[in-house]
């Protein structure tokens, strides 16, 4: 009996998609047909943007459709802080050209300008040796998101703690069962391999690398507010990681670590090796921030093109064809999203075990 | 290339963020839980040594114990072969003791009967000896009746006497 309802269930929402699709692919003259018609008067749509103010940080974070929230523009000139709504320079259309609304700040008078803080001198024009003097510290979309993902890390993983200390002894529970494999994962296939016995003083590191890029490259995933951004494919993000990675394998290199960069077996090699292990300091890092950040950007590239799919051939009945390549494309991010985490956490510890490790 | 140029403000949220995250974590979050996990992981593995430990101690146990079926086992069945020992033992002493006593008392009676078989043929003897002598002194009474065959005996003997 019930069996059958989900069965039901299932063959109806089928049909329902069925159902959408082909209504869409029916009318392509009446509803949307118009609406192309008179978009492609403004401004011909173009995916680059498109894909581009995606990937890109934002001042505004869009909720839904052109309602947007504006987020907090703090600019450090060098005159002074000064701190507006970004709502102040939202760009808007004018004549099919976006342009930003001027705000008169303290120091100077702001725009925006394809999403970026420019200084606008007295004239009304940009002021680009002025705009250099300004530092944009602005809480934008994606560090908005990053607190976002902050605060639901110390949420889930403030709570399970608890749970650890309530049902201490048991068996876990809940929430704690989903994760606590993930954590024992991070220790006993990322850490222990590849650090050995010194392994527990670089694990908060790990499992908060490990969880930041899979709770980020999750929500990046969410199509719509309050995901729909790309923190973990931002070259900033990927390089202030691989910084602090860089740091924690030198400043714990033993004394075997420095030797095999300054000390190479032969002699003659001094002058070969040495640079090439210096570069090789730095060479592991920049590898961890490209890889991450080319991954996680491919993907939502990949995705967001097929989805301009339905825009540039402007018609419904394409979207089957996208939707079916962006499920299955998801499915693939999905996949991404744990490997790019692990691989990240698996070469950090690599690398640390590299440079802690003990020769005898 | 504005992809690939880390936005300083980016930079700066994101080194702010990701310490703060990785103290508070680290201080509140991963330090119990890793804490937590190893115990439990301590003690589910010291509860699976002791209960191998238990089931050897058991196993142990019920080997000493059929040991010890064995070893009375054997005991009984020593002790029982000693015993038919002993009693088979004590019948042919007993046998034995019994011959012995039998000969000798065969012997005793034998003896006895030669004895009482002697003292019967002496006292016959003595009785034939004193029936002799008073036959012969009641022949002699009835020889000597008569004084002159007297006289003539002793006037013999005294003959002889001389002669010698």
């Amino acid at each position: 009996m019930i069996n059958g309802s989900i069965l039901n269930l299932k063959l109806f929402r089928l049909s329902l998609i069925c159902a959408f699709f082909l209504i869409a692919g029916a009318l392509p003259k009446s509803a949307f047909s118009q609406e192309s018609t008179s978009e492609k008067k403004e401004k011909k749509f173009d995916p680059k943007d498109v894909i581009l103010e995606h990937i890109g940080d934002s001042h505004s974070w869009p909720v839904l459709g052109k309602t947007t929230l504006p987020l907090p523009v703090i600019l450090y000139t060098d005159k002074g802080l000064e701190v507006f709504s970004s709502a102040h320079i939202k760009e808007e259309e004018v004549n099919g050209e976006p342009t930003g609304k001027i705000y008169q700040g303290t120091h100077y008078a702001y725009t925006a300008e394809k999403d970026k803080i420019k200084v606008v001198d007295s004239n009304g024009h940009i002021d680009e040796a002025a705009t250099k003097k300004v530092w944009d510290f602005s809480i934008t979309r994606n560090v908005m998101s990053m607190f976002m993902a902050i605060a639901i890390l110390l949420l889930v993983f403030l709570s399970i703690s608890s749970s650890y200390k309530k049902r201490e002894g048991k068996a876990p529970k809940g929430l704690q069962s989903f994760l606590e494999p993930l954590i024992v994962f991070v220790r006993d296939d990322i850490a222990i391999p590849n650090m050995g016995i010194k392994y527990a003083r670089f694990m908060p590191l790990l499992l908060t690398v490990f969880f930041f890029i899979l709770i980020n490259n999750l929500l990046g995933m969410i199509p719509f507010f309050p995901g729909g951004y790309n923190l973990t494919g931002n070259i900033a993000v990927t390089a202030v990681l691989s910084v602090i990675i860089l740091f924690v394998v030198n400043l714990n290199g033993n004394k075997h670590y420095w030797k095999h960069i300054f000390v190479p077996n032969p002699w003659w090699l001094f002058p070969i090796m040495i640079p090439v292990e210096i570069v090789s300091i730095f060479s592991k890092p920049i590898a961890l921030m490209i890889r991450l950040f080319a991954n996680i950007t491919a993907g939502h590239i990949v995705i967001l093109s097929l989805i301009s799919l339905i825009f540039i051939f402007k018609t419904l009945l394409v979207s089957p064809v996208s939707v079916g390549f962006v499920v299955f494309m998801d499915c693939i991010e999905l996949l991404v999203a744990f490997l790019q985490a692990y691989i990240f956490t698996l070469l950090s510890s690599l690398f640390i075990g590299m440079a802690i490790e003990e020769h005898h | 290339m504005d992809l690939v140029t880390p936005n300083i403000g980016l930079v700066f949220w994101t080194t702010l963020c990701f310490a703060v995250l990785l103290w508070l974590l680290g201080k509140f979050a991963w330090k119990p839980i890793l804490a937590a996990i190893n115990e439990r992981e301590k003690s589910i593995e010291s509860a699976l040594s002791m209960a191998e430990a238990a089931k050897e101690e058991m196993a142990r146990l019920t080997n000493e114990n059929e040991e010890l079926l064995k070893q009375a086992r054997i005991e009984r069945d020593n002790i029982l072969r000693e015993a038919k020992k002993v009693k088979d033992q004590i019948i042919s002493e007993a046998k034995e003791a019994a011959n012995t006593e039998g000969a000798r008392m065969i012997e005793q009676a034998r003896l006895e009967i030669n004895n009482q078989k002697a003292l019967a043929i002496a006292d016959v003897k003595n009785q034939v000896a004193t029936l002799s002598i008073e036959i012969a002194e009641k022949i002699l009474r009835k020889q000597f009746e008569d004084q002159r065959k007297q006289d003539q005996l002793v006037a013999d003997l005294l003959k002889e006497v001389k002669l010698k």
